[in-house]
């Protein structure tokens, strides 16, 4: 058995008799709830058989352990740890969407709250800046029109004229107040803190790739490289479609994230600096060696975004693109799951291999009274 | 006029006995001269502005279409050939910092302090020389010396496939330019900074000695042309920045070569570092860049309007305000490193102060213009054009101020095309808008005014074919410093590239002038520009004589600046 396969089963095993365990606590907290309980029991003994079946291995694997009294309860119809079946196909990127657009004058459509956000801002200081821009043109035009020398032949010797300075000084300064208004407001929603519960990821750049570790879901790794074109590469290696997403932009192995949700996404370098970022997500972050940076993400529509690094960190700078899909929450596990990780969320009790095997023992036990 | 006339009594003195010059190598390899000097800065100046524009020209064909097509052969011409494709990507990462240290340190600073601040600063102000003749040719030469160590650094291997420069990009970030790039080019890279950092400050010892001891009598701080404020402010940045560039770079030298670990954090030590240290430097580094074109601009605009400038106090006090601010907004440049919202917030709000004194700025250009009688001469048309140019590059500037919305367009081309519009847009055109001021005084010779105008209107229409469209590739996302983009970013990367053929041409149509006016241009007068010109460099002959004010004029009480 490959290294792979084993942790597997164990993620396997370890699953199962958590969510019998989860079940059986479930059950015991509602006893009133008398018709729920024939119905919960097949499933619970179907649970329990299978926990039975996996207790040899399981107690092996020294992670099963009585849960800690103060546990949550889990309910295991929550949508936030179902798996979808099916397993885990990589979604086509939409024509438009998370990506660049040839010819276009604007950023790029956005697909987070924050993203929104930032883009009324950014409208609001295009028209601000079209408005000054313009203003300083229309006034160059009339002098040169009205105070050319044929027109004017004799200069004015006036220098000075408080009022007019004082409102070019203090209009200034009201149109910057108010623009530093929504900018404190952009800026506290960007820092927002997402609590607890939200998912962390965290994006590692190399030279030349990204990593992305999922510490919650059981700390696998998901290593991303550019693909190149077809004409680049050796024959029987692999090379980019379209349904990967467009030149210079798609990737092997995606950062696959759950939709809908806050994300801490932390970022570090390993060698030198590197940048993580996604254009439709309003996102960027320096990849820094020693500094672990945070970012949150939301995603707010299934699809797959792209980025690229952005900070110089050598030769192939430009040839590291970053490829964030999101996914519901329930293709999201099933999309963990074929990565070799668990669901996240589902309480990990503490270790003790005494209790391992008396807990291990307990589940089957009850079930069956 | 009352300055012209306290002159004439001055300069009949002057003539006569003081016009013999040392013999050639004398006077131009150990020149005391001022104005000699800031010939061979100027002379320099275009000469690394051919190399570093040259070296832009490289990379907007190589931008030009989707794909490597042009790297291949461009490192065969340096020396490289059968480079590998990752020796290829070195080379464009060589490229780009070749392009922006050339461009900063051995084109604009040269050209703009060591060529205008040092022909007319003394003039100005009534002095026959600087305070430190000798430490101004030992400027020049550190300076040229940078300039040989930077080229010398392209010729040894620069990372780890052997390839050689150094590929760190003109902001030399840690630790790429430390355990990121083995091999000496990175060294003699970072030590051609030493060396034109040197300089710079000698060159700021020299000029504010010079403008706080030497201005004649009667020529108060309150009555110096606007031009000699914009180099002392100048003066005063550089000397407080350089020394922290000194030690970021030195930090950089011995994390290389000597086992230090400032910026490793395997050592305890910390890249961000670096990049305040820079950027303490890099901020009021770009000040240095364009106060001196506010001078020169303020100095045109009133010429040609025949006014004096507008509101005089405010337009110096602006700049000393500039000056100081903007050695207080550094780290809007690091908006991405991982800082906390106060932070982040302190330094949005900062940098956003500074828009208050540069609008101050250009309202009172057009208050001079306002009421005047203005014929449009060539500088005064390049300087109209600086005036539209500065606000369009300035307000991009706003924009990118704001630490929420820096997050989307950092390292794309939307900064790319901010810093080049006022730098490019800004510091060149006030350059060339210098140039065609001062040429004739200078040299002797008129240069052709068709010609001048033609040289505006193309590189007007090439340089905002380069950069216009490169706002919309920053914001689509495109990052900068890239060899190579998604064919998204097809169609306006096509017209930037288009645009520096454009550019190139008008720069031809310059060449030309030049060639035309050493050859059959007329004679220049004193005063070719008639009485809008007020300063005291009008009151001399075209090129003035090797020593004036040798007998110091008195200034007496006059409003023109």
């Amino acid at each position: 058995m490959t290294i792979g396969q084993s942790v597997r089963e164990a993620a396997n095993a370890f699953y199962t008799a958590i969510k019998a365990i989860g079940l059986a606590l479930a059950l015991l907290a509602v006893p009133s709830m008398a018709s729920a309980a024939p119905a919960a029991a097949p499933a619970a003994s179907a649970a329990a058989d299978a926990a039975a079946a996996e207790v040899k291995p399981a107690a092996a694997a020294p992670a099963v352990a009585a849960p800690a009294p103060d546990a949550p309860k889990i309910d295991p119809n929550d949508p936030r740890y179902q798996v979808a079946p099916g397993g885990y196909t990589p979604m086509k990127p939409t024509p438009g969407v998370g990506m660049p657009i040839d010819g276009a004058l604007d950023v790029q459509q956005q697909y987070s709250p924050n993203g929104h956000q930032a883009t009324r801002m950014h409208t609001g200081l295009i028209w601000v800046m079209v408005a000054i821009t313009v203003f300083v043109l229309l006034l160059l035009l009339f002098v040169i029109v009205r105070f050319n020398a044929r027109a004017n032949p004799v200069p004015s010797k006036t220098s000075h004229n408080t009022l007019l300075e004082v409102v070019w000084t203090g209009v200034p300064i009201l149109i910057l107040v108010a623009i530093a208004v929504p900018s404190v407001n952009l800026l506290r929603a960007q820092f927002k803190d997402p609590g607890k519960q939200a998912l962390t990821i965290k994006a590692t750049g190399n030279q030349w790739y990204w990593t992305y570790t999922y510490p919650d879901n059981g700390g696998f790794e998901v290593i991303s490289n550019m693909l190149k074109d077809k004409e680049d590469v050796k024959p029987g290696e692999r090379f980019r479609t379209d349904d990967d997403g467009p030149s210079q932009l798609a990737v092997d192995n995606r950062m696959v994230v759950p939709v809908g949700e806050d994300i801490r996404l932390q970022a570090i370098g390993a060698d030198v600096i590197h940048a993580f970022a996604v254009p439709s997500l309003w996102f960027k972050i320096d990849a820094v060696p020693g500094r672990l940076n945070q970012g949150v993400l939301h995603i707010e529509k299934p699809g797959v975004y792209f980025g690229q690094c952005s900070e110089l960190c050598g030769a192939r700078h430009g040839y590291m693109p970053i490829v964030v899909e999101a996914l519901p929450r329930d293709k999201y596990n099933a999309w963990v799951i074929a990565q070799g990780g668990k669901v996240d969320g589902l309480p990990e009790a503490p270790a003790a291999p005494a209790a391992a095997g008396q807990a291990a023992a307990e589940p089957a036990a009850k079930p069956a009274a | 006029m009352a300055t012209t006339a306290a002159n004439l009594q001055a300069h009949a003195d002057d003539h006569g006995h003081h016009d013999h010059k040392p013999a050639f190598f004398a006077r131009w390899f150990m020149s005391t001269n001022h104005k000699d000097i800031g010939t061979l800065y100027l002379i320099f100046a275009i000469f690394a502005g051919i190399i570093g524009g040259g070296i832009s020209g490289l990379m907007r064909l190589e931008l030009a279409e989707p794909g490597i097509q042009h790297l291949g052969w461009i490192a065969s011409m340096l020396g490289e050939p059968g480079a590998s494709f990752d020796a290829q990507l070195h080379l464009w990462n060589v490229l780009i910092t070749a392009h922006g240290l050339i461009m900063v340190f051995f084109m604009v600073m040269p050209a703009i302090i060591g060529g205008f601040g040092n022909w007319f600063v003394p003039i100005m102000i009534g002095a026959p020389d600087m305070a430190f003749p000798r430490m101004n040719n030992i400027s020049f030469w550190l300076t040229v010396a940078g300039f040989l160590s930077l080229m010398l650094s392209a010729l040894v291997p620069g990372d780890a496939t052997g390839s050689n420069g150094a590929g760190i990009g003109w902001t030399a970030y840690a630790p790429l330019s430390t355990y990121g790039s083995s091999g000496p080019a990175t060294d003699f890279a970072i030590f051609s900074l030493h060396l034109a950092g040197a300089a710079s400050i000698m060159g700021a010892i020299n000029f504010i000695t010079t403008i706080f001891n030497m201005r004649a009598p009667g020529m108060t701080l309150h009555k110096m042309p606007l031009f000699v404020w914009s180099v002392l402010v100048t003066a005063f940045l550089l000397l407080l920045a350089l020394p922290v560039l000194a030690a970021a770079i030195t930090m950089l030298i011995t994390d290389r070569n000597f086992g230090t670990t400032f910026f490793d954090h395997k050592g305890g030590g910390d890249p961000v570092l670096f990049q305040h240290l820079f950027w303490f430097f890099g901020h009021p580094e770009v000040y240095i860049m364009i106060l001196p074109g506010f001078g020169i601009i303020s100095q045109v605009i009133s010429t040609f309007s025949k006014k004096p400038v507008f509101g005089y106090l405010g337009m110096a006090y602006a700049m000393v305000a500039i000056g100081v601010v903007g050695f207080v907004v550094w780290a809007h440049h690091m908006y991405t490193t991982g800082m906390s919202i106060n932070t982040k917030l302190y330094f949005t709000l900062a940098t956003m102060v500074i828009a208050v004194p540069t609008g101050i700025k250009i309202f009172s250009w057009i208050a001079t213009m306002w009421g005047g009688s203005i014929e449009f001469k060539s500088p005064m048309v390049w300087a109209i054009g600086f005036i539209f140019l500065f606000t369009l590059g300035g307000v991009t500037g706003v924009y990118l101020a704001n630490g929420g919305i820096d997050d989307v367009v950092h390292d794309t081309y939307f900064v790319v095309a901010h810093f080049h519009y006022v730098l490019s847009l800004g510091a060149v055109t006030a350059l060339f808008c210098g140039f065609y001021y001062w040429f004739p005084k200078m040299s002797g010779k008129m240069h052709s005014e068709f010609l001048a105008h033609l040289h505006f209107w193309v590189f007007f229409v090439g340089v905002n074919m380069i950069f216009f469209p490169q706002h919309f590739l920053g914001w689509q996302g495109m990052p900068r410093r890239y060899p190579d983009y998604a064919p998204a970013y097809a169609y306006w990367n096509e017209w930037s590239s288009l645009g520096y053929l454009v550019m190139a041409g008008s720069l031809v149509i310059w060449f030309i002038n030049i060639i035309y006016a050493f050859t059959a241009g007329k004679k220049a007068a004193d005063n070719y520009w008639g009485e809008g010109a007020t300063t005291l460099e009008w009151t001399l002959s075209s090129p003035p004589p090797f020593h004036q004010f040798e007998q110091v004029p008195t200034i007496k009480d006059d409003d023109r600046h």
